[in-house]
């Protein structure tokens, strides 16, 4: 791990200035590699401050392009964006933000063919999607491949936050929290809309993990964040791993 | 008693916040609550039928056959998958 620069000090020393981070944390930073799934409402924010952050390697997914109705919450666009792909964009406008990070681009959405060749290069995903197979398969992935997950979502005021750690034996997965058997839920952004606020709250909550659980600060799993954009409220609910989980369960 | 509450969309759909029901067999478990949540409601029923609605006893995630006992408070709320 090579020492910071006399630019990213001073780039980042408010950071670096938290003993939680100071320079080793900053130079994990620097050295992590990061899929964020999804460039939508909540991937704008969080690979925004993940980038400025100077998370030093960024993976962005998304097979969708930059549409009119996004840019109430999407703040990574404008309208000369319309019409191109949305990692593309963001790849571009967070290179502006900070030219000393690398950005991939992938601009589809990852599937199961895809999938695993990123799974493999990277430290951490962060399921930033707006569907509910696209949730399931980097669960999957990321059990297989024991890289950490951290999944946010957001419809209406509401929002949720769960951390999922394959490599410490006692995380539940989102399938335990959310057993595929069951009905998907209809309700999405498109069906009974969302504000950029709310997806920032949770976006934030999702970069504010990642960076922790980046520079070894203590992260926990199994406790599922409720956020009510109507009251203001969060609520912590504990989960526990389930043994008839079909994706992580010992069966 | 055992203190029942909406949380999320959940408490926008239903319009109600939070209610109480007595501790007994036919609350004896998280299943059986909302049974019989929905005699006493019957416009909730197409609500409590959707099996991907979520529940906590205590602020801990369970499954329907949970037991639940008096003074227990049981939450109920939607899962999100949008972004």
């Amino acid at each position: 791990m090579s020492v910071l620069s006399n630019n990213e000090q001073l780039r980042y020393s408010r950071q670096i200035m938290l003993n939680q981070i100071g320079e080793a944390g900053q130079q994990a930073l620097r050295n992590a590699k990061v899929l964020i799934v999804g460039m939508g409402g909540l991937g704008n924010p969080t690979a925004l401050y993940l980038a400025s952050a100077g998370v030093g390697n960024l993976y962005l997914a998304d097979g969708d392009n930059v549409e009119i109705s996004n840019l109430p919450r999407q703040i990574l666009f404008s309208e000369d964006d319309l019409q191109n792909n949305k990692a593309d964009v963001a790849s571009e406008k967070l290179q502006q933000q900070n030219p000393e990070i690398n950005i991939e681009v992938i601009d589809e959405m990852l599937d199961a063919e895809l999938g695993p060749y990123y799974l493999d290069l990277v430290d951490l995903v962060i399921d930033c999607s707006d569907n509910i197979a696209t949730r399931y398969l980097m669960n999957q992935l990321c059990l297989e491949h024991k890289v950490p997950l951290i999944v946010g979502a957001a419809t209406g005021f509401d929002g949720q936050h769960l951390l999922v750690d394959p490599r410490n034996p006692d995380s539940a997965c989102y399938q335990c929290l959310f057993p595929a058997s069951e009905k998907a839920p209809v309700n999405n952004c498109q069906t009974i809309g969302i504000l950029g606020p709310v997806l920032a709250i949770i976006a934030g909550m999702q970069s504010l993990t990642a960076i922790k659980l980046l520079t070894a600060n203590k992260v926990a799993v199994n406790q599922l964040s409720l956020f009510d954009g109507l009251s203001n409220q969060w609520r912590q609910f504990t989960l526990n791993k389930q043994a008839t989980c079909p994706a992580c369960g010992q069966a | 008693m055992i203190k029942v509450v909406f949380f999320a969309a959940l408490r926008e759909q239903l319009n109600c916040a939070e209610l109480e029901v007595n501790a007994g067999e036919n609350t004896d478990s998280i299943a059986k609550i909302k049974q019989l949540l929905v005699e006493q409601n019957p416009q909730w029923q197409e609500t409590f039928n959707n099996a991907s609605l979520l529940s906590a006893v205590n602020h801990e995630m369970v499954d329907g056959s949970h037991p639940v006992k008096s003074g227990d408070e049981v939450a109920f709320f939607p899962p999100v998958t949008g972004g």
